[in-house]
């Protein structure tokens, strides 16, 4: 049995057809400008408040528009970017160890997995020392050296130290940043901010995206907000799996309701799973917590060599300790990309030398660099994230080597943008890791929040601008048909969850989603596995709507009513990872099918039948109906497809 | 582990609240402590009880959402913890657990262990910033900042706005917040030439947005989960008088 249709192939057309440095420049020169006195005139919605929308908030209200923002938070600095731990690429060469633009836009082709669209990558990398010279000029406070420069270190998949930090708190820094520039703005009067306030759905009118319904988490009232466009940076889905390193309430609601509404999803299967977590400790776990990938450039991963050894690690000698990372990838060693890191754990695991409770972990240990540079070099590096473990396991990560193990992290996948950052929905634009841009099957360490600042400062501000002065709008109100029938059909479904009164709790189905989604769509994925899935999720789904449990009323605070809304989003969006994932009989990057192996266990892509970005049209839900696939070849004119050799 | 938790349950800003007594006998030592709220709220859930309102979201001690007052002390026990990364091992078998919301003159209760913080954005809004439109930036290393300034800087940019200062504070006062903004930006070469116009805006706001006034108790740094310290206070201090005088 299939589970989807084939449309027509989609293709980006609005970057330039000249040179690859001259792409940027060339469509910045083609837009269509506002005049800035008219600027006033002219409404903005942007959801979210993490680096990407943050980012576009501020500047956009600088230059004149009129903002209307929002997050489900109680103040826009608390979103989820605000945890990215270990830094921000950028090819500044400060070091002169031979790191370009080019080289930056290198890496993160061959690091995607050649998955990723040429164009955006190659501006990602022309963007990213602007980035930089900006967050510098907010106050952001990067790491320096002795003489009072900016200090940088290497991460995964990368011979080159171009990862600007701030110890272990890099995103809460830009973030900071970011939210510090928004305050000004709202202090001005240019932004409306409306906290704890969620978007329900996306008001699309004559095809264009025209405004938001939302509710207000407070007292429930759900209303209407009107602009001439609407930017979505409402952040990427991993907590579809319940169980990953994203906020607890990081949702893939505003996407989900955009991709309803016509918008194409993009890649749904490709998420990061990330080498370095805390493994889990019981049932009752709400989140996994990360352990920053620069911890790789110092402590060294190894399991023990013989299977079920249970001597605690300092009784484990030298020779019979296996460091399989440096054995088998002598060239990158500890500091191989994510998904190659997290198959060899698993893969250990697999064979009984995992460590910890039930087998899932590894160590990653500091002996060595606390010998060699001292435990009070080590503490001004990795401090705070030493802390973190021993308060989250008990443990003095100084003393006994740090358990870790796989979770999810990331999503590469997301709404399908063009060169401009549109979804296929004319005026809905879409930033940071909510879109599915920049980082084709596998995302590099650092380059998130590149690409969300990237996204929000310099990238989606002028072509927001092109679009708003190459489109010629109607005005609309609230009594239009299309914004009465998205609010009526956003409140049916609230009404329709507080009454259904089953026997299950919200979590209880977002557990057993996360579940399927982690055995049969996690690190390895097979063609009976994802079958399986798709047999039963459409399952869980009906019993999710006839027995869910959602206490309270709709007109009051209510977070069980929030939570059930998200996971029944999740719900379907599942699904659709798994058909995905399904549909792609090739492994690549964080994508990797039991079916698709070298002889030696590595990834093994099929670019003659899969060198395409896959962008989804929903289908309904119904019995019978399905998603229908529309295919954008990728071309790869600048780095040529090759395997990829870590070795 | 059984654990008795003491919860201060309100359903409005403005209906009465009271303490109520549930029992979680299936706690466990590596459980956090919203974790154990997370337990309770499943079971009052399918008991058709209404569960317990609290803020959070990344877990990670970082994002500043959660907070509660656990036996008395703001984030609870255990020092340069969040609420979140507060484990149960901190407890003992058989104890009885106060749980109530931040309280204080600013911070309305919304509903039971939630309240509102917006005051502190406001604080932040009326200048806790540095003017650097987007585009505007020179080149980053223009201006070499020497690592202790730097250094100043990014421990007090690590306050991440949770409020326990507030709740902690005898007077309600948002001294420590504050502070730790003006220290690190006023301490910072790009943060100079707004200076003296930073740190009045952000005293007035705080003084206008009904925070109580700071009589040095100190007990703001004991709750404070990321360590911001005294001397910050007296940086702003110190840049409210420096300002003060020139604007005289
Ligand atoms: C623990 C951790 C560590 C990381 N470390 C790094 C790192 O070191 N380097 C790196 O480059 N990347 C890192 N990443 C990835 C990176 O942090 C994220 O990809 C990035 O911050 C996402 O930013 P964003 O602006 O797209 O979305 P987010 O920061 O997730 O913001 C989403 C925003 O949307 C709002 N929102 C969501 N849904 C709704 C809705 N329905 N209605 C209203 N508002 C809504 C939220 O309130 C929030 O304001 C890390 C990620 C994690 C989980
Ligand atoms: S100063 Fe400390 S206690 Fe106060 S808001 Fe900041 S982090 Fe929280
Ligand atoms: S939930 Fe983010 S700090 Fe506790």
């Amino acid at each position: 049995m299939t589970f989807y249709k084939i449309g027509d192939d989609i293709a980006d057309t609005t970057a330039p057809d000249v040179p690859i440095e001259q792409r940027w420049d060339k469509r910045r020169f083609d837009a269509k400008l506002v005049n800035p006195a008219n600027r006033r005139r002219h409404s903005v919605i942007v959801v979210g408040t993490g680096l990407a929308g943050g980012a576009a908030g501020a500047t956009l209200a600088e230059q004149g528009y009129r903002v209307i923002q929002f997050c489900y938070q109680d103040s826009p600095r608390r979103a989820h970017s605000i945890a990215a731990q270990g830094g921000i690429n950028a090819a500044k060469n400060y070091r002169n160890d031979g790191d370009s633009v080019y080289r930056l836009f290198y890496d993160t082709v061959k690091g995607g997995d050649f998955r990723a669209r040429e164009s955006n990558v190659y501006r990602l990398a022309q963007t990213s020392t602007q980035i930089i010279d900006q967050c510098v000029a907010q106050g952001v406070p990067f790491a320096r050296e002795y003489g009072g420069l900016l200090d940088t270190r290497s991460f995964g998949g990368v011979q080159v130290a171009r990862t600007f930090y701030a110890r272990g708190q890099t995103g809460q820094q830009l973030l900071i940043g970011a939210y510090q520039a928004l305050s000004r703005q709202i202090d001005a009067g240019n932004v409306e901010m409306h906290a704890r306030t969620e978007m329900l759905d996306l008001i699309v009118i004559d095809g264009r995206a025209r405004g938001i319904v939302a509710r207000d988490l407070i007292t429930g009232q759900v209303s209407t907000y009107l602009a001439d466009a609407v930017v979505l940076a409402t952040g990427g889905y991993g907590n579809v799996f319940y169980l990953s390193t994203n906020a607890k309430n990081s949702n893939a609601s505003a996407i989900w309701r955009a991709h309803r509404r016509g918008a194409y999803f993009a890649n749904p299967c490709y998420t990061q799973i990330h080498p370095t977590c805390i493994p889990r400790s019981g049932d009752y776990q709400g989140k996994l917590t990360l352990m920053s990938e620069s911890l790789r450039n110092d402590g060294r991963i190894w399991v023990p060599k013989n299977p079920g050894d249970t001597r605690s690690p300092d009784q484990i000698p030298e020779a019979e300790r296996d460091y399989y990372l440096e054995r088998i990838y002598p060239g990158f060693g500890n500091l191989v990309p994510r998904d190659i890191a997290s198959r060899a754990a698993k893969n250990q695991c697999d064979l009984g030398r995992g460590v910890g409770p039930g087998g899932l972990g590894v160590y990653l240990d500091f002996a060595d660099a606390i010998r060699r540079m001292g435990e009070d070099k080590v503490r001004e590096k990795y401090g705070n994230l030493f802390e973190m473990y021993d308060r989250i396991t008990g443990e003095d990560p100084y003393k006994v080597p740090m358990r870790i193990y796989p979770a999810v992290h990331y999503t590469m996948g997301g709404l399908w943008v063009d060169y401009d950052l549109q979804s296929t929905i004319p005026g809905c634009f879409v930033v940071g890791e909510a879109n599915f841009s920049d980082h084709g099957a596998n995302r590099l360490g650092a380059s998130a929040l590149m690409q969300g600042l990237a996204d929000g400062y310099f990238v989606l501000p002028p072509m927001l601008g092109n679009y708003i002065a190459s489109t010629k709008l109607e005005k609309v109100d609230a009594s239009h048909p299309a914004v009465v029938d998205t609010v009526n059909e956003a409140t049916g479904r609230l009404t329709r969850l507080l009454s259904i009164d089953g026997e299950r709790t919200v979590d209880s189905f977002h557990r057993e989603l996360g579940e399927i989604m982690w055995e049969e769509c996690g690190m390895a994925r097979s063609e009976d596995g994802l079958r399986k899935a798709l047999g039963r999720l459409p399952e869980l789904r009906e019993e999710f709507w006839r027995s869910v449990k959602v206490p309270g009323t709709g007109d009051q605070l209510n977070q069980s009513l929030e939570r059930a809304n998200r996971v029944s989003d999740f719900l379907e969006l599942g699904e659709l990872m798994c058909v995905d994932a399904l549909h792609r009989e090739e492994s690549c990057g964080g994508h990797f099918r039991v079916e698709s192996q070298t002889p030696d266990g590595e990834a093994r892509r099929d670019d003659d039948r899969f060198a395409y970005a896959g962008a989804w049209e929903f289908g309904g839900t119904g019995t019978g109906d399905q998603p229908i696939l529309h295919k954008e070849p990728l071309n790869f004119d600048y780095v040529h497809l090759a395997q990829r050799n870590y070795a | 582990m059984k654990l008795t938790l003491r919860i201060w349950r309100q359903a409005s800003p403005d209906e009465p609240g009271r303490m109520v007594a549930y029992e979680v006998p299936d706690a466990n030592p590596d459980m956090s402590f919203l974790e154990l709220l997370d337990v309770l709220n499943e079971r009052l859930t399918l008991e058709g009880d209404d569960p317990v309102s609290f803020d959070h979201d990344c877990r990670e001690g970082i994002c500043g959402a959660c907070g509660v007052v656990i036996n008395g002390q703001a984030h609870g026990p255990r020092e340069r913890t969040t609420t979140c990364q507060l484990h149960i091992r901190e407890f003992n078998d058989g104890d009885v657990i106060d749980v109530e919301p931040w309280r204080s003159v600013a911070f309305g209760v919304i509903k039971d262990l939630m309240v509102d913080r917006s005051g502190l954005d406001r604080i932040i809004q009326a200048g806790g910033y540095i003017s650097a439109p987007t585009g505007s930036a020179p080149e980053a290393h223009s201006t070499p900042v020497p690592k202790p300034i730097a250094d100043t800087a990014f421990d007090n940019a690590t306050c991440i706005g949770c409020g326990a200062c507030v709740a902690a504070c005898p007077n309600g006062s948002s001294m420590l917040f504050t502070s730790a903004k003006v220290a690190h930006l006023n301490s910072l070469p790009q943060g100079a030439p707004e200076r003296a116009e930073r740190v009045l805006n952000l005293v007035e706001a705080m003084d206008a947005e009904g925070f109580g006034g700071c009589t040095n108790t100190g007990e703001c740094t004991v709750a404070c989960p990321k360590g911001i310290p005294m001397d910050s206070i007296a940086t702003l201090n110190r840049e409210y008088l420096r300002a003060s005088l020139g604007r005289k």
